[in-house]
């Protein structure tokens, strides 16, 4: 039992230190132009990398990911909200699971 | 999950408790039930959480410049994938009191579901368990979708992001990669890429 404890304890020591660091020391304001771009973008590339291939593995069935994907894309496209394209993506997923097993 | 795996209720309730991220938490939970070593956890979870080091030195540039150390501590424990989809995506700098709101419910929302979780087996039938799976994903486009019709830079550096992550995950030799490594690495090339093509306009723009 005390070594899940600690082991819990280290998860979340390692969990939080990643994440204070950086917020904590870069107080001021970057100057530089490249690094100032290249923050601007951090969000996008984080999503966009954390979003695909890892969608397609998210159900279980590659195919029925994919129609969930475009389905989100369409919705998404159209400037639907968050919980739109998240039910949107859920229902054809749901719906071709259905149909097709 | 982790209590079928013999780990008492109020163990993965602290769990949820003191790490808030979800693939940490599942990657830990099984290496506690695989009996791992305390390096190997460690390293596990460093590698896995490599991703959140990206996220908040963004945000530190997004936060505003008078928020103490002491807050910014506390904002620091609530960035997950979710939190900084949403701060990151915000067009005015971020005050306290809106990364306040904006962490407090998911968390709640999150601790309450895990007690829900663990103490109740699961409600849903399975085939919609697996289809919820998507749920988060489908959020994540429907954020980045809007700006990457409006911004030509935007759609780049999601397009080149994809795209090397893909490469991660399915060419020879670099699927060697784990999933917390690819992700940065695809993340800090097409951000790189974005900042040399697309160089941000002067301050006017910001």
């Amino acid at each position: 039992m005390s070594k899940i404890l600690s082991a819990v304890f280290i998860m979340a020591v390692v969990t939080y230190a990643i994440r204070v660091i950086p917020i904590a020391i870069f107080e001021k304001k970057i100057k530089s132009r490249f690094i100032k771009s290249f923050l601007l973008y951090t969000p996008f590339a984080v999503l966009g990398a954390m979003t695909f291939p890892g969608i397609l593995y998210s159900t279980g069935n590659v195919y029925y990911s994919l129609a969930g994907t475009l389905a989100a894309l369409i919705l998404a496209y159209f400037e639907q909200g968050l919980l739109k394209v998240a039910l949107g993506a859920v229902f054809t997923v749901s719906l071709c699971m259905v149909l097709l097993q | 999950m982790a209590v079928k795996g013999g780990i008492p209720v109020w163990i993965t309730i602290l769990i949820s408790l003191t790490n808030l991220t979800s693939a940490g938490q599942f990657a830990g939970a099984g290496l506690i039930i695989a009996n791992a070593s305390l390096m190997e956890i460690t390293l596990s979870m460093f590698i896995i959480n490599i991703r959140y080091l990206l996220m908040s030195l963004s945000l530190s540039q997004k936060i505003t410049q008078e928020m103490p150390l002491k807050r910014r501590c506390l904002v620091a424990f609530g960035i997950t994938d979710e939190t900084f989809a949403v701060a990151s995506l915000e067009n005015n700098e971020i005050k306290f009191p809106f990364m306040l709101g904006l962490i407090t419910s998911p968390y709640l929302g999150w601790a309450l579901g895990t007690v829900m979780g663990s103490v109740t087996t699961s409600l849903l039938p399975d085939f919609l368990q697996s289809a919820m799976g998507i749920a988060l994903y489908a959020m994540f486009i429907a954020l980045i979708v809007p700006s990457a019709k409006k911004s030509k830079a935007a759609f780049w550096v999601t397009a080149s992001a994809i795209l090397i992550s893909s490469a991660f995950k399915w060419l020879p030799y670099l699927n060697n990669l784990s999933g917390g490594w690819s992700i940065i690495l695809a993340a800090v090339a097409a951000s790189a890429l974005g900042a040399i093509l697309f160089p941000m306009e002067d301050e006017a723009n910001e």
